[in-house]
C-alpha cells in the first residue's frame, strides 16, 4: 500500500504549484536577462543581447551603492538583534510573576504586517505630528528629520527593524536556552569556573546550532526588507535607504527595461546564495577545522 | 535578596513592554483622534475617543473591497495551503520515496529567496504568458491565492513535518491491518492527532498571507487589490490623511494582534523544533 505511486501523488500539487510559481519565473528570468526588452521602446519585442545587461551592472553606480548600504543595513541589524535578544531570553529564562502575559507582548510585533510597521513607524516620526522629533528636540537638541538627513534616516530604519525583528531572536534563544542541559553547568560551577568562562565554554558551543539558524533567518530577511521601508521613507533622502528590493521594485520596474531587470533581480539572487554560502563556511567549516586540529 | 531580584525582572519587563507597546499606543492615538486635534498641543495622552475615522474607513466601499479580498485570499491561500502541506508531509514522512530529503530541503529553499528577485518575472508572466484567451491571472484572487502558496507551502510543510514524524507510526499500520485506506487514514488517524499543529500551522499562513504586500502591490490593479496596498496608497497621494491612515493600518493589525493570543505558546514549541535540533 505503501507505494511509491501513492506517495508521489500526494506529493504531486505542492511540487506542481512550486514548479509553476518558483521554477517558471526563475527560467524565464533567465531567459529575459540575456535579452534586450524594452515595452515601451520603439522595438518592444525581445533581442537576443548576450551579457550586455551583465556588463551594464558593473557601471551602475546606483545598484552598487544600494547593494552596499543594504550590507550595512543587514549588518548593523543582525548584530543588534542577536546581542539583545540573547540578552532578553537570558532575563526571560528566570522566574517573575505574569512571564506568560509579557512573553505574549514581546511577540506582538512578529505578527503585524511589515507595512502596517512602516504605517506605524511614519507615524512616530513625521515631524510636527510624531513624538520622536519633538521629543528628541526638547531633551536633546538634536535636529530630527528624517526627510532630510541620510544618517538620521538609515538610523531610523535600523531601530524600527530591531522593534520589528529582536522578538523572534529572544523566542528562537529562548527555546535554546530550555533546552540546555543541567549537568555540565552544575559540574563547572563547582569547579569554580566564573560566569565568563561557563559562557565561552559552555553556553557558547551549546547555543551554537541555534544561534546558526538564527542568523540565516535573520540574514536572509534583512536582505530583503522592502515594505516598512518603502512605508517609512520611500527610499529616501535621495538614494539612502534605498535598499536592494526597493531599487528592483521602484526603480527598475516603472523604467519597463526588462532584460536589465531581469539582470539586476539574478545578480541580486546570486549575490545572496553567496553571501548565505560564505557566513555558513566561515562559521561553520571554521570549526570543523578547529575540531580536526 | 532572591525576592528583590524577582522585582528588578518585572520592573524591567514593564519597561520593556512599554517599548515594545509604544508605536501600536501611537498609533491608536493618532487614529482616534479628530482632525482638528492631530497638529495641536503635542499629547501622549487621549482625552477622549473619536471613531470618526474607523466609521469613515469601514464606510467606504473601496476600502470594503479590499478588505473582502484580503479575507478571500488569505482564508482561501491557508485552507488550500495547511491541505496540500499535510498530503506532502505525510508522503515525506510515511513512504519510501527516493530522494525524498532533498525533496524536503528544495521546497524549503521556495522560501529563501528575495521576493523582489521574482517581480518582474511574475509580472510579465502574469500579464503575457499565464493568459486564456482575454482573462489574465494579472489582478485576479486565484493568481495571488496560488503564488502565495510559493512561500506558505515550505513554512508549512517546514512546520507539519516535525508533527506528523512524531505520530507513532503503529497507529496508521494499525488502522490498515484494519483495512483502511489512505483517505481514512488521513481523516480518522492523521487529523485527529496532528489537529493542533495543524490549527497553528493554518493561522500563521493566514496571516503570512495576510500581510504580504510586495507581490499584491505588483500583481494587481483594481479588483484583487487588498487591504495592504490600500494602507500603502496612503503615502503616494500628496497631503496625506494621518488619521484615516492611522485607522486602516490599526484595521490591518487587528486580525495579528487575535490570532497572536490563540498561538503564542505554540509558536515557541515550533521555534524550538527549527533551531535546536542538530
Amino acid at each position: 500500500m505503501r507505494s511509491q505511486r501513492t506517495g508521489w501523488l500526494l506529493l504531486a500539487p505542492t511540487l506542481l504549484i512550486l514548479f509553476i510559481f518558483g521554477v517558471v519565473p526563475f527560467i524565464y528570468v533567465l531567459v529575459t536577462s540575456f535579452t534586450h526588452w524594452n515595452a515601451f521602446a520603439a522595438d518592444p519585442t525581445p533581442r537576443f543581447a548576450g551579457v550586455d545587461n551583465y556588463r551594464q551592472i558593473v557601471f551602475d553606480t546606483q545598484f552598487l551603492y544600494s547593494v552596499w548600504i543594504t550590507l550595512r543595513f543587514a549588518f548593523f541589524v543582525v548584530v543588534s538583534e542577536m546581542v539583545l535578544g540573547y540578552f532578553l531570553a537570558r532575563m526571560m529564562m528566570s522566574n517573575f510573576p505574569l512571564k506568560g502575559f509579557f512573553r505574549t507582548i514581546h511577540a506582538l510585533p512578529l505578527m503585524v504586517a511589515p507595512i502596517a510597521v512602516g504605517a506605524t513607524w511614519r507615524l512616530l516620526t513625521v515631524p510636527g505630528l510624531g513624538p520622536l522629533p519633538y521629543l528628541l528636540e526638547q531633551w536633546f537638541g538634536i535636529d530630527y528629520r528624517i526627510g532630510s538627513f541620510p544618517t538620521q534616516a538609515f538610523l531610523t530604519t535600523v531601530v524600527m527593524d530591531i522593534w520589528h525583528w529582536t522578538p523572534l531572536v529572544t523566542l528562537t534563544m529562548l527555546a535554546a536556552l530550555s533546552s540546555l542541559p543541567k549537568e555540565p553547568f552544575e559540574q563547572a560551577q563547582i569547579d569554580g569556573a566564573n560566569r565568563i568562562q561557563i559562557f565561552w565554554h559552555l553556553t557558547l558551543p551549546y547555543l551554537r546550532p541555534a544561534i546558526l539558524a538564527t542568523v540565516f533567518i535573520r540574514m536572509m530577511d534583512a536582505l530583503r526588507t522592502v515594505d516598512e521601508v518603502w512605508m517609512l521613507t520611500g527610499g529616501g533622502p535621495a538614494a539612502a535607504t534605498r535598499y536592494i528590493g526597493l531599487y528592483i521594485w521602484r526603480v527598475v520596474f516603472p523604467k519597463t527595461d526588462y532584460g536589465y531587470g531581469a539582470a539586476i533581480s539574478l545578480v541580486t539572487l546570486y549575490l545572496t546564495i553567496v553571501l548565505c554560502w560564505l557566513l555558513y563556511v566561515s562559521l561553520v567549516a571554521r570549526k570543523e577545522k578547529k575540531r580536526a586540529d | 535578596m532572591r525576592r528583590s531580584r524577582g522585582i528588578l525582572t518585572l520592573v524591567f519587563w514593564c519597561g520593556a513592554s512599554i517599548i515594545t507597546l509604544f508605536p501600536i499606543y501611537w498609533l491608536f492615538v493618532i487614529s482616534a483622534k479628530s482632525r482638528a486635534d492631530l497638529f495641536g498641543r503635542p499629547s501622549l495622552l487621549l482625552d477622549s475617543v473619536n471613531w470618526d475615522n474607523y466609521i469613515a474607513t469601514l464606510t467606504n466601499p473601496v476600502f470594503q473591497h479590499y478588505m473582502l479580498n484580503s479575507i478571500i485570499v488569505a482564508t482561501c491561500n491557508c485552507l488550500l495551503v495547511t491541505t496540500m502541506a499535510l498530503l506532502a508531509t505525510y508522503a515525506l514522512s510515511r513512504f519510501p520515496l527516493v530522494g525524498k530529503e532533498n525533496i524536503f530541503f528544495w521546497t524549503i529553499t521556495n522560501r529563501m529567496a528575495p521576493p523582489a528577485v521574482f517581480l518582474l518575472p511574475l509580472f510579465l508572466l502574469y500579464t503575457q504568458a499565464f493568459t486564456i484567451g482575454e482573462w489574465k491571472l494579472y489582478d485576479t484572487r486565484i493568481g495571488l491565492i496560488l503564488l502565495y502558496c510559493v512561500f506558505n507551502l515550505p513554512f508549512a510543510i517546514w512546520i507539519l513535518r516535525g508533527i506528523i514524524d512524531a505520530i507513532p507510526k503503529e497507529l496508521d499500520e494499525a488502522a490498515m491491518v484494519d483495512g483502511a485506506n489512505l483517505w481514512q487514514i488521513l481523516t480518522r488517524v492523521i487529523l485527529p492527532v496532528a489537529r493542533p499543529g495543524l490549527a497553528v500551522t493554518a493561522i500563521l499562513t493566514w496571516v503570512f498571507a495576510w500581510n504580504e504586500y510586495l507581490f499584491a502591490a505588483t500583481l494587481t490593479s483594481v479588483h484583487a487589490r487588498t487591504i495592504t496596498t490600500g494602507l500603502a496608497e496612503f503615502v503616494t497621494v500628496t497631503g496625506t490623511n494621518w488619521g484615516l491612515m492611522a485607522a486602516t493600518a490599526m484595521l490591518t493589525l487587528l486580525p495579528a494582534l487575535v490570532f497572536l493570543g490563540i498561538v503564542q505558546r505554540h509558536i515557541v514549541a515550533g521555534l524550538t523544533f527549527g533551531a535546536v535540533k542538530e
